[in-house]
């Protein structure tokens, strides 16, 4: 008997599997919305160009300002260093200047354009599942659940994981949340501002291959300038050559300033990479032995070699985040941040185990309470999400970031000016800077969950959904979505 | 089949939905892809252990082997980097081969295995990397179907 009905959900399975766009379900929310991309409904405060094959940070003043230093440096040495030197000395000047500009834009570039990594937000369902999980696990009835993490033991070492409020996912180690793009990251290692973007997973490499191709191409430079200036100087005295040529003086200038802190953050990243940590690591000093003697570094290879192949020449993983793909008209949107107290629908009762996985699971609460996940249109709502917070909830994206990442974007001037750079001294300096943040940080968590009743009117603008009892969304919305992911439909996207 | 669906569709608003499993991420070797073997409830009266534990294993794997540091992924790393990554405008990395088996295999296994049980794997690729997503859907005994493809079990609730 069970078997006769499973063969008849087997057909009716098949049938409704392989049917995709003749489902009648799904005209009636197809007609409303034209086609969208991902990209133009994505959650982070990420700006993209040329149909969501780029992206970058919010803010790019500075990376133009640094595309503008490169350029004109460059341009002013092609055009009036090299004349001569190509006469005076070797041709060959000019060509390995031209190879290494070529080098540093192009990893410039791809450093800046390319999704460093970042994780895509959970879907209500995840969401609801894991602070389900957290609930149980905690036994609390309420209104301030403690600080989520879970700690897993990796290589011996324990490592804590923590609960991203705004992502509603348990970061993976070496993840952290970047307050200015507001989103995950993979491997997160800082937010650069001169190159616009984060640098994470996905682009570390390509980040470090432009800092050291600038530092060579800014040592380049400036030693052939001096060069050319002094062989002036031979001919026709100082203070000639500097009237005859006076750009040079505008690039040594340049070059000189620059010198010292690129040379001194590729020197820096070198040995991060050798030693397989990252800048956010480093800073916090989570595998210096001297937060105990058995504290060392889980992820680390080993030896210096393998490290630096596994960080330069390892296998680059695809993004994660769809960019250009279509959204699906009536397709679940993600949850939006809450500040800690999610509300689910209330006909769980039955539910008595819930699996998935974490050893936090037991028993499931049943206390009825309010969908605040959901969302029926397409588009608007994530875009939404991050404006549409009431009071206790806009202190949240500002809140919940981890310290590193706001000071790490102050590494990029400040460990470069302690030359040499070996990675320690610079970490005493951070260390005061990180004392309030860090307090601020754990000051939030419990304080960020506010008793219900302060919390509804957070949860209100999205609160709809708790006329549906039963579901977050439209079925239909999910049909295509499982569709393709049985047809093993994958959308990757290769920047 | 038309009246079908939608009878379904009514029956989804009305009563219990289907459920759905996620299996988390097992950190506990680094930060390479790999799922956790431990088998859920739920799906204890649904699929026998041994064939989830299998299909788990298979896919944690194929994540292995796409994340894995050896002289393959060297050459491709020194390849790239010599052509200005220009070379991956006409060839997959291995990675996104790697992805493409999986979600053949995924693929596979739900129409072999996790459909006919009235469950569905959804790639984890398109969650994220994060969970293995595992559609439980509810035996009726009136319409003989949970719904196949086109519900979604939207809610944790049952």
């Amino acid at each position: 008997m069970h078997l006769g009905v499973s063969e008849s959900m087997r057909e009716c399975e098949y049938s409704q599997i392989s049917t995709r766009n003749s489902t009648p379900m799904e005209t009636p929310y197809k007609k409303r919305t034209p086609k969208r991309r991902k990209w133009e409904s994505f959650p982070g405060r990420n700006k993209f160009y040329c149909n969501g094959r780029l992206m970058m940070a919010k803010q790019t003043g500075v990376f133009y300002l640094t595309l503008v230093l490169i350029l004109v440096t460059c341009g002013l040495f092609f055009t009036f260093d090299c004349p001569f030197l190509a006469l005076e000395l070797t041709p060959v000047i000019p060509v390995i200047g031209g190879v290494l500009f070529m080098f540093v834009l192009g990893t410039l570039l791809r450093t800046s354009f390319s999704d460093p990594g970042v994780l895509p937000r959970a879907t209500p369902d995840e969401a609801a599942d894991l602070e389900k999980q957290i609930d149980v696990a905690n036994g609390s009835t309420g209104y301030r659940p403690p600080p989520r993490t879970k700690e897993v033991v990796i290589n011996g070492q324990t490592v804590k994981l923590k609960y991203c409020f705004t992502c509603k996912i348990f970061r993976p180690p070496r993840a952290s949340h970047c307050s200015l793009c507001d989103n995950c990251v993979e491997r997160f290692d800082h937010h650069c501002p001169w190159v616009g973007n984060c640098v994470g997973r996905r682009n570390y490499r390509f980040f470090y291959m432009f800092i050291l191709s600038l530092s060579f191409l800014t040592i380049f430079i400036f030693s052939f300038v001096i060069t050319h200036i002094i062989l002036r100087s031979h001919r026709s005295g100082f203070l000639k050559a500097l009237k005859d040529s006076p750009a040079s003086v505008l690039e040594v200038v340049v070059c000189f300033f620059s010198v010292w802190s690129i040379v001194g953050l590729s020197g820096f990243h070198t040995y991060l990479i050798s030693s397989n940590q990252t800048t956010n690591e480093d800073i916090k000093g989570s595998w210096s032995s001297k937060r105990g003697k058995d504290n060392y570094n889980p992820y680390s290879h080993g030896n210096i070699f393998t490290n630096c192949c596994a960080a330069l020449c390892g296998p680059l993983p695809p993004s994660l985040i769809d960019r250009r793909g279509f959204i699906q008209s009536g397709m679940p949107q993600l949850a939006p941040p809450t500040n800690g107290i999610t509300m689910y629908g209330a006909t769980q009762s039955q539910q008595s185990h819930m699996a998935a996985a974490t050893p936090l699971l037991q028993q499931q609460s049943s206390d009825p309470v309010i969908l605040t996940a959901s969302t029926e249109n397409g588009g608007p709502l994530p875009g939404r999400t991050s404006l549409n917070l009431g009071g206790p909830c806009t202190s949240l994206p500002l809140g919940q970031p981890t310290p590193p990442t706001s000071t790490p974007s102050l590494s990029c001037h400040e460990a470069s000016d302690m030359l040499p750079i070996h990675g320690h001294s610079h970490a005493h300096n951070h260390g005061h800077t990180l004392q309030e943040p860090m307090a601020h940080h754990h000051f939030l968590t419990p304080e960020e969950v506010p008793s219900p009743p302060g919390m509804l009117p957070c949860g209100s603008p999205m609160g709809h959904s708790h006329t549906m009892q039963a579901g977050f969304y439209n079925p239909a919305s999910q049909d295509s979505l499982h569709e393709d992911s049985v047809r093993g439909l994958v959308k990757l996207s290769s920047v | 089949m038309a009246t079908e669906f939608h009878n379904l569709q009514e029956l989804r608003h009305s009563a219990s939905l289907a459920n759905k499993v996620f299996i988390q991420r097992d950190y506990s070797e680094g930060t390479t892809c790999r799922f956790q073997t431990k088998f859920p409830s739920e799906l204890e009266s649904r699929i026998e252990r041994k064939l989830f534990e299998d299909t788990v294993k298979t896919l944690n794997n194929y994540y292995t082997e796409a994340e894995k540091i050896g002289g393959q992924s060297y050459l491709e790393g020194c390849l790239a980097c010599s052509t200005a990554y220009l070379i991956f405008l006409c060839m997959e990395t291995r990675y996104e081969k790697v992805l493409k088996k999986i979600s053949k295999y995924i693929q596979e296994q739900n129409e072999k295995i996790f459909a006919p049980r009235g469950l569905l794997i959804t790639d984890p690729i398109e969650r994220g990397m994060r969970v293995i997503e595992i559609s439980i859907y509810e035996d009726r005994g009136s319409s003989g179907s949970s719904s196949g493809s086109s519900s979604v079990s939207g809610s944790t609730a049952r």
